[in-house]
């Protein structure tokens, strides 16, 4: 076993996540309160809040994912989508959500990441449930002071003479990074080229993945 | 119409109220550029003790990331921050 010596860790080589056995906190009390409250009074019923849940749960990038392939391929689109992110979301049919999207596209001269340092602003609608680093302190505060030594310890190096646009995502918009679309995918389709489009790409930690990797 | 143009060179006010505000600590008192102006949105600060927000332009302002840590540094940030947060530069 490669981590005998580490029963800390699970057998994948992650912490284990400590059991919360201790007391609620205010909050938690409060959310089980006025839920059971508002069950009890026919408000909501409790099979809605867990489809709720449900629906939370089942986002996934792949929204994103087809954004950007549209974006790469579609020129129209591309302009609408730089100059109102959530009339282009419309537009594929997706949910706008409450805040207004803005995308940021990168090139070969410009690298962009996102960031919210206040709290963790994310643009759910297009990449689902933001990943919990995206939502630790250390990304939060070390991202806005040192962007670069974060993007290498995702495996991305910039070269000098990129441009890196860290985006704090402080108030009403969203924000989704176009990455550059990879080499070797001329005249791809869209559904092809989404499967290259990860989501920390559309972050910005990464790029896009090379088209020799796209999964079968 | 908003106060400043995009390209327009702004401060953020150095101030410290208390309370909610979404304007981070370490743009206080910095200078960057005005890249888009958005809104108007409603201020969040009185949102958030459940009053009507009154509306307020957004503005997506460009900083220098050298400016910002004390550093040679070509990089860029870009935050919004709501209309009453910012001077002229």
């Amino acid at each position: 076993m490669p981590h005998d010596h580490h029963d800390h860790l699970s057998p994948s080589g992650h912490p284990y996540r400590p059991d919360q056995d201790g007391p609620l906190t205010y909050w938690q009390a409060m959310e089980i309160a006025i839920r059971e409250l508002m069950v009890e009074k026919g408000i909501v019923t409790a099979a809605q809040v867990r489809e709720q849940i449900d629906a939370m749960d089942a986002r996934s990038p792949a929204q994103g994912a087809a954004f950007v392939a549209r974006f790469w391929t579609d020129p129209a689109f591309r302009d609408l989508a730089l100059r109102d992110g959530s009339n282009a979301c419309a537009e594929m049919g997706f949910e706008v959500g409450p805040m207004r999207l803005i995308a940021l596209e990168n090139t070969s001269r410009l690298h962009n990441v996102v960031v919210c340092t206040l709290c963790s602003c994310y643009p759910r609608n297009l990449l689902g449930l933001p990943p919990d680093w995206y939502k630790s302190r250390a990304y939060r505060s070390r991202t806005v002071r040192e962007p670069r030594k974060v993007l290498a310890e995702f495996g991305t190096i910039l070269p000098e003479g990129v441009e890196l646009r860290v985006h704090d995502s402080t108030a009403d918009m969203r924000y989704i990074v176009v990455p550059r679309r990879p080499d070797g995918t001329d005249g791809w389709q869209p559904d092809r080229l989404a499967k290259l489009v990860t989501r920390d790409s559309m972050i910005g930690v990464a790029e896009a993945l090379p088209a020799t990797e796209a999964p079968a | 119409m908003a106060d400043f143009a995009p390209g327009a060179r702004v401060r953020v006010k150095a101030m410290m109220p208390p309370g909610h505000v979404r304007t981070p600590g370490y743009l206080r008192g910095r200078v960057g550029e005005v890249e888009r102006v958005l809104g108007p949105f409603p201020n969040p600060e009185q949102l958030a003790y459940r009053r009507k927000g009154d509306p307020l332009d957004l503005y997506r302002v460009r900083f220098p990331l050298g400016d910002l840590w004390d550093r040679d540094d070509a990089d860029t940030l870009e935050a919004e921050i709501y209309a009453h947060w910012l001077e002229p530069a």
